[in-house]
C-alpha cells in the first residue's frame, strides 16, 4: 500500500499523460471518422472506395502494428517527431477514427428516410442534407456507441506506454521493475487509476444513452 | 438510405462526379506514388532485401509466429466461452448477493487494459508469458461475452421463459435450455465480432514478450539487421491483416445466413446500440 502513496505523483502525471493522449487523439479520430463517413455515403465513387478500404484495413490490424507503423516506417518517409508522442497520437487515432467512421455510418443508416427525403424537398443540396438534417441527427444515436469507442480509446492508449510513452501504463512498468516486491499493490493502483477513467465513462455512456437518445 | 441522399445523377452531375472520381483517385496514387518513390530512394525495394523471402528459415520462424498468434486466439476463445457463460448466468441470478459482486467483477474486468492484465499474470503470478497472454485474454473476453450473452437474454421475449417456468421447469433449467441457445444464437454475430478483436489482442502479447507474429518479426530484424526490418513487416503485417479480414468476413457470412435461417432473426451488434424503441414519439417532449 505505501508503495502507491509514495509514487503517487508518478502515477498522477501517468494519469494526466493518459488523459491527454486520449483527449487528443479523440478529437483528431472524432474529425477524422466523421469526415469518413461522410466520404463513405458521398456521391463520388472514389472518395467512397478510399473511406471503405480504410475503415477495412485499419478496423482489421492490430494496434501493436499500427503503432510499429508509426514508429518505425513513417521516419522514413520524412515524417520526423522529436517525442514518441506525436507517433502514438498518429497510432491511436489513425486507428479510432475507422471505428468512429463505422460508428457515424451506422447511425446515418439509422436516420429515417424521410428524414433527408423531406430535406431533399425544400431544396437542399447534398451538403446540406448532411451537416444540417441527417450528421446531427445521427450524431445524437451515435452518442453511446462513440463514448464507448473512447472508453476503448482510453484503454487502448496502454499500448503506447509498450513504445516509450510515459503514460499510465508506462509508469506502471517502470513501477513495477522499481519495487519487484510490491508488483501486485503497483499493478493494483495502475489499475485503479484506468477504472477512474473508464468507470465515470461508462456511467457517461449509459445514462446518455438513456436521456439523450431520440425517441422514434 | 445512401442513395436518398442526393439526386439520381443527371449527365451534369455524372461528369462532376466522374471528374471528382478521376482527380480523387489521382490525389491518393500520387500519394501511393510519392511513399513508394521515398521508400524506393532509400533502397527499400532492392531486391537484395526481399531475397531473404526465398530463404525457408524466415518462412520458418514467420509460420511459428503466425502459429503462435492464432494457437493463444484458439486457446483463449475455447477457456473464455464457457467462462463467459457461467459469468453470465451469475449475472442475471435471482440471488442479490451472486448477481451484485458478479457485476463488480464484470465491470472492473471491462474497464482495464488487456496488456495491464497479461503484465499482472505475468509479474505476480511469474508465469510463463503464454500463460500470461492466454490469462489476460481470456478475463477480458469472458467479460465481454458475459455482456452480450446478457444483452441477447434480455432481447428475448418474456414468454419464452414463463412458458419454460410454467411447464414445471426450474428456473436454472429454463436459462440452460430454453434462453441460453436462443440467446447465443441471436448473438452470433457479435461473438464472432468479438473473436476478432481477441484475435487482434494477442498482438498485445509483444509487449510482455510473447513469442507471437511481430515478436518473430522483431527477433528476425534483430538477428538479420535492420535493413530487413521493413520488408519483414511489410509481410507480417499484411498476414495479420489478411487473417483478420477473412475472420471479419466470416461474421459477416454468419450475420447474413443468420437472419435468414434463424427464426427471430439476429440481433445488432450491443455495442452499436440505437435508442430503445419508445411507444410513443410526441409522448417524451
Amino acid at each position: 500500500m505505501e508503495v502507491i502513496i509514495e509514487n503517487l505523483p508518478l502515477y498522477w502525471e501517468g494519469l494526466l499523460r493518459t488523459l491527454f493522449l486520449s483527449a487528443v487523439s479523440g478529437i483528431i479520430a472524432l474529425v477524422v471518422g466523421t469526415l469518413l463517413a461522410a466520404a463513405r455515403v458521398s456521391p463520388v465513387a472514389a472518395l467512397r472506395g478510399f473511406s471503405t478500404v480504410y475503415v477495412e484495413v485499419l478496423r482489421n490490424t492490430p494496434l501493436t502494428i499500427a503503432f510499429f507503423f508509426a514508429a518505425i516506417v513513417l521516419p522514413r518517409l520524412g515524417v520526423t517527431f522529436q517525442q514518441f508522442e506525436v507517433a502514438a497520437i498518429i497510432a491511436l487515432s489513425a486507428y479510432t477514427a475507422a471505428f468512429i467512421a463505422e460508428a457515424v455510418r451506422s447511425g446515418v443508416n439509422s436516420v429515417p428516410i424521410g428524414q433527408a427525403e423531406a430535406a431533399r424537398s425544400i431544396g437542399m443540396k447534398f451538403g446540406q442534407v448532411l451537416s444540417l438534417i441527417v450528421l446531427p441527427q445521427a450524431l445524437r444515436t451515435v452518442i453511446p456507441p462513440l463514448i464507448n469507442i473512447l472508453i476503448a480509446l482510453v484503454k487502448n492508449s496502454s499500448v503506447a506506454g509498450a513504445f516509450f510513452v510515459l503514460e499510465l501504463f508506462g509508469y506502471g512498468r517502470q513501477m513495477a521493475n522499481a519495487n519487484g516486491d510490491q508488483v501486485m499493490a503497483v499493478l493494483l493502483g495502475v489499475a485503479f487509476f484506468y477504472l477512474l477513467l473508464t468507470v465515470p465513462l461508462g456511467i457517461l455512456a449509459s445514462t446518455v444513452e438513456r436521456k439523450v437518445a431520440i425517441a422514434r | 438510405m445512401t442513395s436518398v441522399l442526393y439526386d439520381v445523377p443527371g449527365p451534369k452531375a455524372r461528369r462532376i462526379s466522374l471528374i471528382g472520381s478521376v482527380v480523387g483517385t489521382v490525389l491518393i496514387l500520387g500519394l501511393l506514388a510519392w511513399i513508394v518513390m521515398t521508400l524506393a530512394q532509400q533502397g527499400i525495394f532492392e531486391g537484395r532485401r526481399w531475397a531473404i523471402f526465398t530463404r525457408g528459415d524466415v518462412w520458418t520462424l514467420l509460420g511459428n509466429g503466425i502459429g503462435a498468434t492464432l494457437s493463444a486466439a484458439a486457446i483463449a476463445a475455447v477457456i473464455a466461452f464457457p467462462l463467459g457463460l457461467m459469468l453470465c448466468l451469475l449475472r442475471i441470478s435471482l440471488v442479490a448477493w451472486i448477481r451484485i459482486p458478479t457485476r463488480v467483477v464484470l465491470e472492473f474486468l471491462r474497464g482495464m487494459p488487456v496488456v495491464l492484465m497479461m503484465l499482472f499474470v505475468l509479474l505476480v503470478f511469474g508465469t510463463s508469458s503464454f500463460i500470461a497472454v492466454i490469462a489476460g485474454l481470456v478475463l477480458y473476453n469472458a467479460a465481454i461475452f458475459a455482456e452480450i450473452i446478457r444483452a441477447g437474454i434480455q432481447s428475448l421475449p418474456k414468454g419464452q421463459r414463463e412458458a419454460g417456468l410454467t411447464i414445471g421447469l426450474t428456473s436454472f433449467q429454463s436459462r440452460m435450455l430454453i434462453e441460453l441457445p436462443q440467446a447465443v444464437r441471436r448473438m452470433m454475430p457479435s461473438l464472432v465480432a468479438q473473436l476478432v478483436v481477441l484475435l487482434k489482442d494477442t498482438s498485445l502479447g509483444y509487449i510482455v514478450a510473447y513469442g507471437e507474429l511481430l515478436r518473430a518479426v522483431q527477433v528476425m530484424a534483430d538477428f538479420l539487421g535492420n535493413a530487413f526490418l521493413f520488408p519483414i513487416f511489410f509481410v507480417a503485417a499484411a498476414i495479420y491483416i489478411a487473417i483478420n479480414i477473412c475472420v471479419s468476413r466470416i461474421a459477416v457470412w454468419i450475420e447474413r445466413r443468420g437472419s435468414s435461417k434463424t427464426a427471430g432473426g439476429v440481433a445488432k451488434a450491443p455495442t452499436a446500440v440505437v435508442a430503445p424503441e419508445l411507444p410513443d414519439a410526441t409522448e417524451r417532449k
